[in-house]
This record gives structure tokens, sequence and C-alpha cells, in this order.
């Protein structure tokens, strides 16, 4: 029996049993595209240099979050490069520079070495992208039907520097609320991609690291209250988040908001709303009113806020929810999600 | 995006909406204050609600969110009918979006497939004929649901069905037809109606000429219009006109989509396969007569109803008798007891809480600002 692998190889239970099959899938798929010194060592665990993460600040970032999505490859990305983005996300958005991942595979029986290898080169550019190291990992096999292809998790750590403090509790009323770009396209594309639609927009997922956009913006104004990439949920998630913990109101006005033509199409054909669609490359940001110009030209400059644009503004009314001034004057509440979006059809 | 912005320029909105005030202002409109109009479609009433309308109107209209959402007025006995079609072990269960969240006496479609029931959504009609030719040996029903608007690809799918021979393709038909619940509404003595603004996208199938009866037999003007808030602003306008000038006619404001002879190749794709039945069940307004279509014998192969049993026991249930008052505009959605408390989006108890064009939706999901 040959052990070696080709892309046309199907993954088998014996990939993940921790013989020598799973030993060869590690070292050509995984540790040939990710290189790295720690991976290359092969041990149980990632062993990380404290004097250098104390040089770098003084709070280490930790989080963690799992991957799953249907299709596994949609334009502009794939889950590898969401793994990885997504968890750089969630440390940049706490202000954190993000430094290491761990990243855990679980497969499913059956799929081909070649999407494997695609999603973890995926991985791979994303990481070199973000400037982050994945220094330890895991594979699983689940028998076909236990699972659906492949689910990723990745954990990342990052280290906040000294004096940064981001917090939703910290909105205040007068403050304004900056999205740093088009609102929806994630979500939008992988309805889309999941092709049982009969659309055809040009559509393109937002997946991208936003750590050196919010780097720049601290710079710009080290008096940013909070934070928040809208994943999932969308920036309606967001808001209301910001709202409930800081206690005030939120307010969106409906002409501001930078919506693509394609996007607004999706949801005009679906009955959704785009501020309910995910965004894998996209934060939200409040900060004080005065800062809010200069900070919005600086954030224009760097290419993943280039459509950044004020959106609303915190109210001065202490109760948590969040409106919607329509272009027409009307006045609307914007709802929190309400679980799965169901498209409108009949 | 060209054809939709267009008819939200708020430039245009006030022009409108000034026109409409001074037309409110006419001594004929004063004397018979407040004007009371019924948005017969879900559609508009999303719209309504989704662009703040009522609070730009002048004092004394009064807009009556009428049963036009297919997914408002799905009895509870029929989700349980879908419950029994999907509990059979061949069958995958295809239904659009909409109808998943609707309850049942039980439960809904949604919780009966996280307990593992077959249930897949679509996009069309299409896509569940897909279904079933890609699974040779499983049955594949659709539940067929919505007004004329969808009725023409339903009829056209069992078309294609039967002329590819797919013997496992089967409807639930749940259609049901707008107008003779129109009817209804205006013969119940309690409605107090001034006029309507008519549905768009039924008319675009259906044509001008079923809703002659109103404005002739009941002497109310008749508004067929678009969705976007220019559409709906001048369908109001439109009707004020009518009744300062005592007139009633059926008038069309949604030229752009609909003809007044309707989309003859779509009325006869729905007549060789549908036939009116005697009476049909709605949620909160109860049995009423020739509101609903049946799959004609020619095509009882593909009649889910002759095909599977179904639970006996019908009946109009007791407990959404609220849900009928909003229905026939006798009560505000906010005025319901249950509105915003025990019935929400999230836990519906009666339909108009389910889909985002029911009135009680749209009017939580936009409005509890003024209302709570």
């Amino acid at each position: 029996m040959t052990l070696s692998i080709n892309d046309h190889t199907l993954i088998t239970m014996a990939h993940g049993a921790g013989g020598r099959a799973m030993r060869c899938l590690i070292e050509e798929v995984f540790i040939n595209v990710f290189g790295g010194e720690q991976l290359l060592r092969m041990e149980d665990q990632a062993r990380l240099d404290m004097a250098q993460l104390s040089s770098l600040g003084d709070r280490l970032a930790y989080t963690t979050d799992s991957y799953v999505i249907d299709p596994l490859e949609f334009p502009g990305g794939n889950i590898g490069s969401l793994a990885v983005n997504g968890t750089v996300n969630d440390l940049a958005v706490g202000g954190a520079r993000p430094l290491y991942l761990s990243c855990a595979f679980i497969i499913e029986e059956g799929i081909e070495v070649g999407l494997l290898r695609r999603i973890v080169e995926g991985m791979r550019d994303a990481a070199l992208r973000a400037g982050v190291t994945v220094v330890t990992g895991d594979t699983k096999v689940v028998p076909r039907g236990k699972g659906d292809k492949v689910f990723i998790n990745t954990s990342g750590i990052g280290v906040i520097e000294h004096g940064v403090n981001l917090h939703a509790t910290q909105c205040q009323p007068g403050d304004k609320i900056i999205v740093s770009g088009s609102l929806g396209d994630h979500g939008a594309t992988i309805l889309q991609a999941r092709g049982d639609l009969a659309l055809e927009a040009d559509l393109q997922s937002d997946c991208q690291p936003l750590h050196g956009l919010v780097q720049l913006m601290l710079a710009e104004c080290p008096d940013i209250r909070a934070m928040r990439d809208a994943t999932r949920g969308g920036i309606a998630a967001v808001l209301h988040e910001f709202a409930t913990a800081s206690g005030f109101a939120m307010r969106l006005h409906e002409e501001m908001l930078p919506v693509k033509p394609e996007v607004r199409g999706v949801c005009e054909i679906l009955g959704l709303d785009a501020l309910h669609f995910a965004n894998e490359g996209r934060l939200v940001a409040v900060v004080p009113a005065k800062h809010a110009e200069a900070l919005l030209r600086s954030m224009r400059q760097h290419p993943a806020g280039q459509d950044a644009n004020i959106i609303g503004e915190v109210l001065d009314k202490a109760v948590a929810r969040v409106q919607v001034a329509t272009a027409l004057g009307g006045e609307r509440l914007l709802e929190m999600p309400d679980g799965e979006l169901l498209p409108r059809i009949c | 995006m060209r054809y939709v912005d267009e008819f939200r320029d708020p430039l245009l909105a006030r022009q409108l909406l000034d026109r409409i005030a001074q037309r409110m202002r006419s001594p004929s409109l004063k004397a018979r204050l407040p004007v009371r109009i019924m948005e017969v479609c879900g559609g508009h009433t999303h719209s309504i609600f989704r662009y703040g309308l009522e609070s730009l109107l002048p004092e004394g209209i009064e807009l009556i969110h009428g049963p036009g959402c297919p997914v408002c007025v799905l009895p509870r006995e029929r989700v349980d009918d879908c419950l029994a079609i999907a509990a059979q072990p061949d069958v995958i269960f295809a239904t659009f979006g909409d109808a998943m969240r609707v309850p049942g006496t039980q439960k809904s479609l949604q919780q009966a497939r996280s307990e593992g029931l077959d249930i897949r959504m679509v996009y069309s009609p299409l896509d569940a004929l897909e279904l079933a030719r890609k699974n040779p040996s499983r049955r594949i029903v659709f539940f067929g649901l919505g007004f004329e608007t969808t009725m023409p690809s339903t009829a056209l799918t069992l078309k294609q069905a039967a002329d590819e021979g797919v013997s496992n393709f089967f409807l639930l038909c749940h259609h049901i037809t707008i107008v003779p619940t129109l009817k209804a509404l205006l013969d119940d003595g309690d409605v107090a109606l001034d006029g309507f603004i008519g549905p768009g996208h039924v008319s675009m199938v259906i044509g001008l000429e079923p809703y002659a009866f109103i404005a002739r037999q009941f002497q109310k003007p008749f508004i067929v219009s678009g969705f976007e808030p220019l559409d709906i602003l001048q369908s109001i306008l439109i009707l004020l006109e009518q009744l300062a000038n005592t007139e009633a006619r059926v008038e069309n404001q949604y030229t752009r989509v609909v003809q007044p002879a309707g989309n003859r190749q779509a009325q006869a794709a729905v007549a060789e396969v549908f036939e009116l039945r005697e009476r049909f069940v709605w949620r909160g307004l109860g049995e009423i007569e020739h509101s609903g279509v049946r799959i004609r014998p020619a095509y009882a192969a593909f009649d889910a109803e002759r095909v599977f049993d179904l639970p006996a026991g019908r009946g109009e249930q007791g407990e959404d008798v609220h849900c009928g008052q909003v229905l026939k505009g006798l009560l505000h959605p906010h005025q319901c007891p249950l509105f915003g408390k025990v019935c929400t989006p999230s836990t519906p108890i009666g339909a108009l809480m389910v889909s985002s064009e029911g009135a009680c939706s749209a009017c939580y999901q936009y409005k509890r600002t003024e209302v709570l």
C-alpha cells in the first residue's frame, strides 16, 4: 500500500488515525505549505518567547473562532483565508497586534487532498498578508456524513500596546459611528456562491485583515471609544451590542450607508437587509465627533478603508436601540437580526 | 440602482407629500375624515413601515394593513399537513423560506427540520423539480404558496414535470386568490374603508378587470400600485383625488409593470393546471368562498392532497381572533394585547408576526419606537 498522496487522493479515516497516513498528510499538506520553524519542530505545543511578547505591550489578547461555511471556496477567498482573517480581526478590533495562530481541522472523509491544499494555501497567504504565524495545529478526520467537508478552528494571540483601551461601554452621546467600507459584500457573495439562486452579480467577499487599518486609526485618534468587526449579524448586530453596552441609542442615516449596487440588488430580490449580512473585512468604530473627519480622511488612505464613511451617531437617549433615519425623512427601527435570514419569495 | 432609486427620491417624495396635504385640505375630503385606505398587499405594508411613510403622511389618513400576505393567512392546520407529509421517511419537503417559521398546531417547519425531517428551502418550484430529478428514490413535495404572483411558476413547473414524466414530484397546493377575499371584506359590514391600494404583482398576472366590481358595486377607488415609496405616495394621491371628486374607479399607477389585461400566457398556464376550490380557510378570516385553487384532475398524479394521508380535523382556530381583527383593519397591530409581549418575530403566536410583510412584524420591526 502506497502512502504517497496527490491532489486527487481522497481523505480516508486513515489520514486521521495517527499513523503513517496521517503523518504523510500533515507533512505533505500542512507543513509543506505552512513551513515555519515552530511547525517544523513537530512538538506537541508551540513555545512562545515571553520577553518578545512583553516588549510589544502590556496585555495579551487571546481569541478563538470556528469556521463552518458553505461553499468552502467563494469569490474573494476560501474557508482557510476566512479562518485566518476572522481571528486576526477579532484580535485587531481590540487594539491588539496579532502574532500567533493555532489551527485545527476537522475533515470529513472523502474530500480531495487538492481541495484541502487550496484551503491551506489560502490560510498561508492570508497569514503572510496579516503578518501572523501558524504555530500549532491539529487534524481530525470524521466518517462521511458526520461532518460537512471541512471545519476549521483557529485561536489567536496578540499583544495590546500600553494605553490602548477600546470598550463598547465608552460610547457617549454625540460620538460618530464610522464603518470601514461597503456593507454586506461577504454575505451577498456567499448567498450567490451557493448557486441555488439564478443570480449573476459581480460580487466578491470583503475577506481581509484589518489590523493595519486599526493601527493606523489608533495612531490618528487614540481616543477611539470602541471597535468591532461586523461579522455574523452584520452591522445591525454590532450596533445593538454598542447600544446595550453603553446604554445609549444609536442612529444611522440611510443615505450615508455604503452598500454596493450589486449587494442592494440581491437584497431587493430576496427581501433581505444588507445591514444584517455578514462581513469579513469591515469594522465599525465609535469615535469622538471632533476627531471623526480627520480619522475618516486617514482611513480612506488605507486599502482596507477606502470606502469608509461616517454613518451615524450616538444619541443622547438612554435606551438601548438602533434607529435609521430614512432618506425620505421617516424614521424606523433596525432590529437585531432574528435567527436565520429567511428570504422572502411568495 | 437603476429603476429603483428613481422611486425613492426624497425631493419627489416631498412634492408628492405636499400635494397630498393640499388635497386633504379640500372641503369634500375634510367632511369625511379620517380617510381609511387599505393597502391589500404585504409588499406595500412592508414598504410603508420600512420607509416610515405613515409618519410622513398628513393627519387624517389612516392606512389599514390588509390580508395580502400569503404567509400571514396560512392556517396552523395547513402547516400540520406539511409536517405530516414531511414526516414520511422517503419525502424531501421543499418550501419557500417564507413558510419556515409559521407556527403549526405543535411546531413550525423550522423546528421540525432541526428534529431531523428533510425540509429544504428553495427559491423556485423549478429547484424542487430539480431535487426530484436528482433524487429518484425519494418523493419530493413542493409546498406551493402564494397568490397569482407565484401561481404561474408553480403551474409551469407542474406542466414540465408532466411533460418529462417525473413521477416522484408532488405539489401541496396552497395557492390563494385575493379578489374573493376583498369581496368578503366589503360584504362584511363592520369594515369601514374609503378605498384600496391594490396589489402590483398580482395585477401583473390577472390585470385590472377582476377589480371592476369594487369600484362599480361598492363605490371604492382601487389604485393598483408599485412597491416603492413614490409609487405608494402617488397612489394615495390618485385615490384622494378620486374621493375628492366623488369618483370610484380602478386606476393603474404601476403602468411600468401592469398591463390592463394582465399576462395572458400566465393566466392560461394557471387555468390549465388549477381550478377554484368551493371554499378555502384563511387564518384569522375563516372560510371564504372560491378563495383558493386546487390541482385539476388531469394533474391528479402530482397532487399531494390526493397522494398523501393528511391529518383529519380541520376548522378555524379560536386563538387568532385578534389576527382577524387586525387583518380587517378593526385593530391596529399594537392594540393587540399580545403584540410585542408574548408575540414577537422570534416567537410568533399569530402569523401576522411571521413574515416581514405581516402587519404585526413590520410594525414590530420598524415602528416600535412610537408604540411601546
